[in-house]
């Protein structure tokens, strides 16, 4: 597949620059509207086939590609690892070079390894999107993070802390490479334990604490707090955790501003953020998936090389 | 067997400080002479104009594979691997299929190694049968039957216990215990070095502190015990730095580091590209320049390349899952060189005695000299000759390195075992 001005894959956000992001978001904007629609359906992809790759459990992101898709027309197929022949002992390769015998144009692939996108993108013609690779990058959840953050306020300038278990997240990675590109400033706070090593190196702040955190930024991006890192000793419990990390409505109140809330999902409540926040009048966590449709649709269109200046007049007239 | 009288060669014998134009005459599998104008009626003359003269060089640390793999390397693919590199004699550790635990195991590969042709090759046993850290091998039967050293590398020696156990026991031998420094709790499913590249590639770190707290284990029982202790495959700043401290204490303590942490970094890594992905991982600058300053003063006493061949299905797959190790026999010299020489971090006579001399030393073998009466083991090779690293041309079974395609000089022109020659400039792999 030729794949437009971004190249044939969507990797990360770590070696985009700063305008191919801004294409994209601004590609975004225009799909937003179809799924407004009573007929949420425009022939883009007509004729294109998708392969969803899904290697590790997903609900919300492997559902919001399988929609962008569904909308934009294209044909897909949707691959879980239990139940393929990846648990007959295929190996990566194996599984995508059959995959690509059947002539398909797109994988969109989350898979436990990190650079497993990459990977599969330099042994394969078709363009692969990367919609998570192990603690490496989630790129579409960056963008659609950027995308949401832009609804509200101009990024460049902004205050994001990244909270919580930033050492295993590919969200909190690509939030970091997209926001810094874009000209915000970024943060992460969590215990040491859960920090990677020379963090602050790429360009961001480290609080340890939660409460000066909340008290220096405008974002907050709270991320999930997984139960293994409690077996594997990161944390104590997560009692503990909520009450020296949580996002909690009394932390909220003594910010001096009022602060966006955002989580990339799914929530533990009562672990890393306190139910009134999320369902409180900050929070944009609903909102951040209704962008994550969008955002998809203007991935998969890009890389389709659809030409972004034609993205408004393409979505056309809904289908009848 | 015909006698070879090598000539006009550059000879460099470190281990008695010989580094001059003379000629080298081999008779009957020894040294027989070292000097100008040597003259043999019915010797085969090897033209060595332009190129060095030395004693074949000798590597403690490689991974046959053989009982077990032998898909991805034999004791006889190894050993012409090795020859091909310029090694006469090589050291395999005892992480084979069974483990090389006993002295049946240790005669298997004596004997393999007979049949093999290339290199000699000395098998080292474990410290513990199975490697499993609990029970004690014996090594007496292993020393007996051929043994030259013990480790349980691919591991660390498990427990200080058993460690300062090994050492003691060792006395008797008069054998070193090679150890693999990881503090496997600090290591636990980690793939590469834990740093910035680490960070930005989402893959789980190795911190230095996983090697450094065994080194320091393993000092303070070496100063203890009396035993003597060498590490393997040193990787860290803070490794050197107490190597050296212990080393002006007295303690009876020898290292190695491998081509590969003194010439590369972690950004090799940085595409995840696996034949970068080694135990210990390949560190930050700080620690190749720690190394290479451990080198030239003496704190390191030798390069060993840890040749650890994988099979191509092994390194073709995501970073977390392919193995660990580069196969690094036939790429040595010319990293050195390349590296090193033309680095100014230290000359050849002084770089070939990391070669020779020392790994001789350190394990007792007959090797590393051309001292008449010595075995005729010796390599030529000229230092300036440059080449290009294919890997689809190795001897070796494996094609696992990070160092493809790089030009590299110093191409080996002649390998010599006990006086026959076991490698020619130009031998290409069999069918």
């Amino acid at each position: 597949m030729s794949g437009g001005r971004l190249g044939k894959d969507l990797l990360g956000l770590e070696h985009l620059s700063a305008d191919d992001i801004r294409l994209i978001l601004d590609t975004a904007e225009p799909f937003k509207e179809i799924s407004e629609r009573a007929i949420k359906k425009v022939p883009v992809l007509r004729g294109k086939t998708i392969v969803n790759l899904f290697f590790e459990p997903s609900t919300r992101t492997r559902i919001s590609f399988e929609f962008a898709e569904k909308r934009l027309s294209a044909d897909t197929v949707n691959v879980a690892s239990a139940g393929s022949s990846v648990v007959k002992g295929e190996t990566l390769v194996d599984t995508a070079r059959n995959l690509e015998a059947m002539r398909i144009d797109m994988v969109v692939m989350r898979h436990g390894a990190s650079g497993a996108a990459r990977f599969l993108g330099e042994r394969i013609e078709s363009s692969v999107i990367n919609a998570g690779d192990g603690k490496h990058e989630h790129p579409t959840q960056g963008l659609l993070d950027l995308l949401t953050i832009r609804d509200h306020r101009p990024i460049a300038g902004t205050k994001v802390c990244i909270v919580g278990d930033v050492l295993h997240s590919r969200v909190a990675r690509s939030n970091i490479w997209g926001l810094l590109k874009l000209g915000a400033e970024v943060a992460v706070c969590g215990p040491q334990t859960l920090l990677p090593l020379g963090i602050g190196e790429l360009g961001v702040r480290v609080f340890r604490r939660v409460e000066e955190a909340i008290e220096w930024a405008d974002v907050l991006n709270v991320l999930r707090l997984q139960l293994e890192r409690m077996q594997a000793g990161y944390v104590p419990s997560t009692r503990e955790y909520y009450r020296v990390f949580g996002v909690t409505l009394e932390r909220l109140e003594r910010a001096p501003r009022d602060l966006i809330i955002m989580h990339p999902g799914p929530m533990n409540r009562g672990v890393e953020i306190d139910s009134r926040v999320a369902d409180g009048p900050h929070a944009v966590i609903l909102d951040q998936v209704t962008n994550g449709v969008a955002v998809r649709m203007a991935v998969l269109y890009l890389l389709a090389g659809g030409r972004p200046e034609l993205a408004e007049s393409a979505k056309g007239a809904p289908e009848r | 067997m015909r006698p070879i009288l090598i000539r006009g060669g550059r000879v460099i014998d470190p281990a008695n400080g010989v580094d001059a134009a003379a000629d080298v005459l081999l008779l009957e599998g020894r040294v027989t002479a070292v000097g100008p104008g040597l003259a043999r009626e019915d010797a085969e003359v090897l033209d060595a104009a332009g190129c060095v003269v030395a004693p074949g060089l000798v590597d403690l640390h490689v991974h046959l594979r053989e009982p077990g793999r032998e898909d991805v390397e034999t004791i006889a693919t190894g050993a012409r691997a090795a020859a091909a590199g310029g090694f006469t004699s090589v050291c395999a550790m005892p992480n084979t299929d069974p483990v090389t635990d006993n002295q049946a195991a240790v005669g298997f590969i004596v004997s393999q190694a007979r049949k093999a042709g290339g290199a000699r090759v000395y098998p080292i046993g474990a410290v513990s049968l199975g490697q499993k850290g609990e029970q004690l091998a014996e090594f007496g039967e292993l020393v007996g039957a051929g043994a030259v050293a013990v480790s349980d590398d691919g591991r660390p020696v498990a427990t200080a216990h058993l460690m300062r156990t090994a050492l003691e026991y060792a006395l008797t031998f008069g054998i070193p215990v090679i150890d693999h420094c990881e503090d496997v709790s600090l290591s636990a499913g980690g793939a590469m070095h834990e740093g910035l590249v680490s960070t930005r590639l989402g893959l789980k770190g190795i911190p230095r502190a996983a090697e450094d707290v065994i080194v320091a284990r393993d000092l303070a029982l070496a100063a203890l015990t009396g035993g003597h202790v060498h590490l393997a495959h040193v990787s860290t700043a803070g490794a050197v730095a107490m190597i050296r401290e212990a080393k002006a204490r007295g303690v009876r303590v020898t290292a190695e580091a491998t081509p590969h942490h003194l010439a590369l970094t972690d950004e090799a890594c940085a595409a995840y590209d696996t034949n970068a992905k080694m135990n210990p991982p390949l560190r930050e600058s700080g620690d190749v320049a720690a190394l290479r300053a451990g080198l030239a003063d003496g704190t390191i006493d030798c390069i060993a390349t840890d040749h650890a061949p994988h099979h191509y299905d092994a390194k073709e797959q995501e970073f977390d899952h392919a193995p660990f190790g580069v196969a690094g026999l036939e790429t040595a010299l010319g990293i050195a060189i390349t590296e090193l020489v033309d680095g100014g971090v230290l000359g050849l006579p002084a770089l070939l005695r990391c070669l020779t001399s020392r790994p001789a030393e350190v394990a007792h073998l007959p090797a590393g000299t051309l001292t008449p009466g010595a075995p005729a083991d010796v390599v030529v090779f000229d230092p300036a000759a440059e080449w290009t690293v294919d890997p689809a041309r190795f001897f070796s079974k494996s094609r696992n390195t990070p160092f493809a395609r790089r030009r590299l000089k110093g191409v080996v022109r002649w390998t010599i075992v006990g006086g026959g020659i076991v490698h020619r400039q130009g031998d290409t792999p069999g069918p």
